[in-house]
């Protein structure tokens, strides 16, 4: 008797069941990201998801019209606290190309160098603290480890662990010191130690694996639909990175590959950014021999409206002394117009859309933050998964607070 | 009107000429201010058109232009995948009538971009399928990026015990 239903559902269907709306965030232990989730479940089941961010908005773009050009970068540091530097360089390559400046060859191969170096951080935070959220203790600490040791080659080149503020608009702070390249070469040792004991305690963990493979799905046509980039794209099979795509300073002479997925799911985007912290160390080693066999040249572009003139020349001339004085007192003037400039950032498209109106202080400071984007389609990633998928789903998209809210 | 040497800019006024007002490529980024009642029109063509194949709405904002008439200017950075090249797309939007229509049915990512660009901006988008604010919350008065918004006005305190 096949169509007879069976007693169970009978059972069943007098009990009265209903859907549960269940708040979690927005400072919840198992998530890294400030974001609130009204979630609908049916038992463990996830019917629906409503994402809220905006908790860490401190209005960036308010600040940025309000002071002078150079005044917005201490407030892109500020954007990722993890790969500050990138969010710097792409500020100060937008604001270069309103002034149609090209930076010496020397400033642009620092500044890759510290752009991966900044890359590096950011993955090794987002793979380490996936895993602390999936309760593995242990492979967050050599995450940590290997990212306090990038910090610390952060500090020798500019002073700072997390706040660089290296970058400048027509150059950087100052060129690496003598000590750096020496002191790189053995970190990059370490961390490839510590990303080997990483991939050993994790990639063919039997629990990392049935946690991450299969859950958070997203096609490929999903991803360009909500304009997701980075890591998370190309784990979805689309081999887009702006650093091969549309290449900026010096990276159409490196030598890197860009990793991509085939499914898009946790387990490939896990992979797709393991892969790319080696491609960068690849890159750090190429940039760090190019700057040692170059001779010290200037790291900064000859160009009075934005960068100061020579203490020597600011004492004798008095030309260069009202140039000097008028940079500290106004700050560089932009030419009236508009500009777009996306960077490859760790998390995807880091774009600036700047408006001058030709004075001092910028008109509009748009920044394309790849964290909201990211983040946009994670209702469709989970609805029908359980609730425990969540977790690494999110942890996997990397949202920063800082970058998405701004 | 001018292509400036674009072929995405001739490709455009190839087929819409009517609905674009003004062109540049300064800078070398193809832009053009189009009309925006026939906004969702062109943006449709531009992501369908086999040799333009925008798929990717890769960025949306708005700039407040005060004192100009109309007042605000709607901003879309378009990005191909497939053709690796870049459109700006910009419409002008009235004070009065602080309303254009939304893209959401165009590309998903118009979504939270354009319910920001309400938070912030205080522009309507017409069949917006969610329009709350995203990045503020509901008791904010005003639209804080608009530029007669000034940076140190004190919002009321919410919450329970208010």
């Amino acid at each position: 008797m096949a169509n007879e239903p069976r007693i169970e559902n009978d059972l069943e269907a007098d009990l009265h069941t209903e859907h549960q709306i269940l708040n979690m965030g927005p400072s919840h232990p198992a998530t890294h990201g400030t974001a609130k989730f009204v979630i609908e479940l049916d038992g463990e089941t996830i019917i629906d998801l409503d994402l809220q961010v905006g908790y860490l908005h401190r209005g960036f773009e308010k600040e940025c019209e309000s002071g002078s050009w150079y005044q917005c970068i201490p407030y892109t540091d500020r954007l990722n606290y993890n790969s500050a530097i990138l969010c710097n360089v792409g500020f100060c390559m937008a604001v270069e190309k309103l002034l149609s400046i090209e930076t010496p060859e020397r400033c642009q191969w620092l500044r890759v160098l510290a752009s991966e170096l900044s890359r590096l951080g950011d993955h090794l935070t987002r793979c380490g603290a996936a895993c602390l959220e999936l309760q593995a203790m242990t492979p967050f600490l050599y995450g940590i480890e290997a990212r306090e040791l990038c910090w610390d080659l952060q500090e020798i080149l500019c002073g700072a662990r997390v706040t660089s503020n290296y970058i400048r608009i027509g150059g950087v702070k100052h060129d690496m010191p003598p000590s750096f390249p020496r002191a790189a070469r053995e970190i990059i040792g370490k961390i490839r130690v510590l990303l080997a004991d990483f991939d050993a305690v994790v990639t063919q963990n039997r629990i990392f694996v049935d946690r991450l493979k299969g859950t958070g799905v997203i096609s490929r046509e999903d991803c360009i639909r909500y304009a997701v980039t980075g890591p998370v794209l190309r784990s979805a099979g689309v081999p887009l990175d702006l650093r091969k795509d549309e290449p900026y300073l010096t990276y159409a002479e490196l030598d890197f590959d860009v990793p991509v997925g085939e499914v898009g799911d946790n387990y490939d985007r896990y992979l797709v950014c393991v892969e790319e912290m080696h491609q960068s160390l690849r890159i750090i080693e190429q940039c760090l021999a190019k700057l040692e066999n170059q001779a010290p040249g200037p790291v900064n572009v000859d160009d009075r409206r934005v960068r100061w003139p020579a203490k020597g020349r600011v004492f004798n001339q008095m030309e260069e002394l009202i140039q000097q004085f008028k940079s500290v007192t106004e700050g560089p003037q932009v030419p009236a117009g508009e500009g777009y400039f996306a960077i490859e950032s760790a998390n995807g498209e880091l774009g600036f859309y700047l408006v001058s109106d030709g004075s001092a202080v910028p008109y509009k400071v748009r920044c394309r933050p790849p964290s909201l984007l990211n983040i946009a389609p994670l209702p469709l990633m989970v609805r029908g998964a359980m609730l425990a998928d969540l977790i690494p789903t999110f942890d996997f998209l990397n949202m920063i607070g800082g970058e998405c809210d701004r | 009107m001018e292509d400036h040497g674009s072929p995405l800019l001739r490709r455009l006024l190839d087929h819409h000429a009517g609905a674009v007002r003004a062109t540049h490529a300064r800078l070398g980024d193809a832009t053009a201010l189009v009309d925006k009642d026939r906004l969702v029109e062109v943006m449709r063509f531009l992501r369908d058109d086999p040799e333009l194949r925008f798929e990717m709405l890769t960025d949306l904002t708005c700039v407040d232009y005060l004192g100009e008439t109309p007042r605000f200017e709607m901003v879309y950075h378009l990005y191909s995948v497939a053709k690796n090249h870049r459109l700006r797309i910009k419409a002008r939007v009235p004070e009065e009538a602080c309303e254009i229509d939304t893209l959401c049915p165009v590309w998903a990512s118009a979504n939270w971009m354009e319910r920001e660009v309400w938070d912030l901006y205080g522009v309507r988008f017409t069949g917006h399928p969610d329009l709350r604010r995203l990045l503020l919350y509901e008791e904010f008065q005003g639209h804080p990026l608009r530029k007669d918004y000034p940076k140190e006005r004190r919002q009321p305190l919410v919450g329970p015990n208010n």
